[in-house]
């Protein structure tokens, strides 16, 4: 079952006699549990090594809410997007080994354009693909759906992709119809300030520059869409007035 | 223990460690003294993580000067940066000048650098000069105009401030030899007694206007800036680090009885204006602490906000006296 969720069987299975099937699987399984932390490898080291040295040192992320965050799955924690480093700083509230039991919505177009940069997304930062631009007859959220239906918590961005730095754009649909699939996974709102100063849209280099987090408690279960929406929206005003002041020009 | 104390002492001139342990041994007995309050239900709220705060810092100090020269003016560097980083948060900044805030950080490995060499020529220039002419330089290569002259302006600031004030304090270290002499040839501390003199009379004053503000504070000095400066916490701030710099100076630096305690009302005077100076930036940024980063005081450069103008005055005052 393993196996087949990691893909490893899924092409050839269906060709195989049951018994030799039963026994691939079984082998897929034992490959699949040995293999796990193997598998999460990549991404721990990546958090260890540099993720988390960065935003220790270069960046220094001011914490408050922590007691709202979600330790375990399912849950959909719901930022604001500034930066490509708001997935990993949020990540980086957890510890090391829960890191695998939590992942972040990215897009497929960009983050799953190839087969290597697939593989970062995926191995390496922790990501799973959303399909920008509906295509008729799939669910663009497909994937979202089954990490929370394997009960990990989701980092999902409301407005979709990065805005200019520090600027909120319209919410789009995307949480309203994962919220209302997933009735069993808290809607987390989080309002996260100053990564689009750190490493915005369309620049390399950071600049180290503290970063707030502020987690809000959840929003309220069952809403229908609009209000839901109007709810995020409020949250995110509140948490906003939270952080204080933030530096003006631009 | 002798051991110790004899493996120390080669690190060390022994007055700036009796003077450590005299810091340790006055956080041992207000930390007593806060427990005892607590226990009654009658300590002010910010009082004991603000020791634990202020353990921490002593045994870093401690530590890093223990462990030699370059390792305190790493320390000192890293205290630049920290607070440089918590004003380039709260200063607002264009988005053109992104790049150059790396060139105002590049700054902290540079000036440090300067110090740890004893280079003082370069030390007084870097900041004030040629960074005061690389900024507006490569801003105008850039080619934004908007809001040119507040963007430099901001930039430079910060430098001087977390940069180029602080790092005075750890240009002490290095005194002496700035001047071409033994390090131990003015006083028996040498340069660590310097630096060691400079914290404890900044902390000295900062912690007397305190409780003198708060127990018989009533005229405010600048109410629009800062509501907790009055007049009678300038003035206990004034008496107690004149007092301290009488009793303490002529132990740890060249500074005789007479004079030491001119220099501690210079350094009383200099750490309230610098207090002062830093209150109005955050006023004016609209937050209250400059950071997170040591509980019950703030951030760095909510700790580090007199010492930013007592560190320069007090190297000039003890650079043209006596080196």
């Amino acid at each position: 079952m393993i196996a087949a969720r990691l893909g490893l069987l899924s092409a050839t299975a269906p060709a195989l006699r049951p018994s030799f099937r039963r026994l691939l699987d079984g082998l897929g399984d034992r490959l699949a549990r040995l293999g796990a932390p193997l598998h999460a490898l990549p991404r721990l080291a990546f958090a260890a090594l540099v993720v988390r040295p960065v935003l220790l040192f270069a960046v220094g992320l001011n914490v408050r809410g922590r007691e709202h965050l979600p330790r375990r799955g399912p849950a959909i924690l719901a930022p604001n997007h500034n930066s490509h480093l708001d997935a990993l700083a949020l990540a980086s509230l957890y510890p090391l080994a829960e890191l695998p039991g939590v992942v972040a919505a990215g897009a497929a177009d960009y983050f799953f354009r190839n087969a290597p940069t697939a593989w970062l997304a995926r191995h390496v930062l922790g990501a799973v693909p959303v399909a920008r631009g509906a295509v008729r007859g799939s669910d663009p959220l497909a994937a979202c759906s089954a990490a929370l239906a394997e009960g990990r918590v989701l980092i999902f961005f409301p407005e979709g992709s990065r805005g200019e730095p520090e600027r909120m754009q319209p919410v789009r649909s995307g949480l309203a119809r994962l919220a209302a699939a997933h009735p069993e996974a808290p809607v987390v709102p989080v309002y996260l300030r100053n990564f689009g100063r750190v490493l915005p849209r369309g620049d390399w280099l950071p600049v180290p520059v503290v970063c707030d987090v502020v987690i809000g408690r959840p929003l309220p279960a069952g809403l229908p869409a609009p209000a839901l929406k109007a709810a995020y929206a409020a949250a995110m005003a509140e948490l906003a007035a939270e952080a204080g002041r933030a530096a003006e020009w631009d | 223990m002798p051991d110790l104390w004899a493996w120390a002492a080669g690190r060390l001139p022994a007055p700036t460690l009796w003077a450590l342990l005299g810091v340790l041994g006055t956080l041992a007995a207000a930390t007593l003294a806060g427990a005892v309050l607590a226990g009654r239900g009658r300590a002010p709220a910010d009082l004991l993580p603000r020791l634990r705060s202020w353990w921490v810092m002593a045994l870093l100090l401690a530590a890093a000067l223990l462990a030699g020269r370059m390792a305190a003016v790493v320390l000192f560097g890293a205290v630049s940066y920290l607070a440089l980083k918590e004003y380039l948060t709260l200063a607002p900044s264009r988005r053109a000048d992104r790049r150059l805030l790396l060139l105002v950080y590049l700054a902290v490995p540079l000036q440090y650098a300067l110090v740890a060499r004893a280079w003082y020529g370069m030390f007084v220039l870097l900041v004030p000069v040629y960074l005061f002419l690389a900024l507006p330089a490569l801003m105008a290569l850039a080619g934004e105009t908007r809001g040119f002259l507040r963007a430099a302006g901001t930039l430079h600031w910060g430098a001087m401030i977390s940069v180029f004030a602080l790092s005075h304090a750890a240009f002490l270290l290095v005194l002496p030899e700035s001047a071409g002499l033994a390090d131990t040839a003015r006083s028996a501390a040498g340069g660590s007694g310097l630096l060691l003199t400079l914290l404890i009379l900044t902390g000295l004053n900062d912690v007397a206007q305190y409780v003198s503000g708060r127990l018989f504070g009533r005229v405010r000095v600048a109410p629009r800036v800062s509501p907790n400066k009055t007049v009678a916490g300038l003035l206990g701030g004034l008496a107690a680090t004149a007092a301290g710099a009488a009793l303490l100076a002529p132990l740890l630096t060249p500074f005789p009885a007479g004079p030491a305690a001119l220099l501690g009302l210079l350094i009383g005077g200099a750490g309230f204006l610098g207090d002062l100076s830093v209150s109005a930036i955050k006023r004016d940024a609209g937050v209250k602490d400059t950071g997170t980063l040591l509980p019950g005081h703030g951030g760095m450069l909510d700790r580090v906000d007199s010492l930013v103008f007592t560190a320069p005055l007090f190297l000039h005052a003890a650079r043209y006296l006596y080196f």
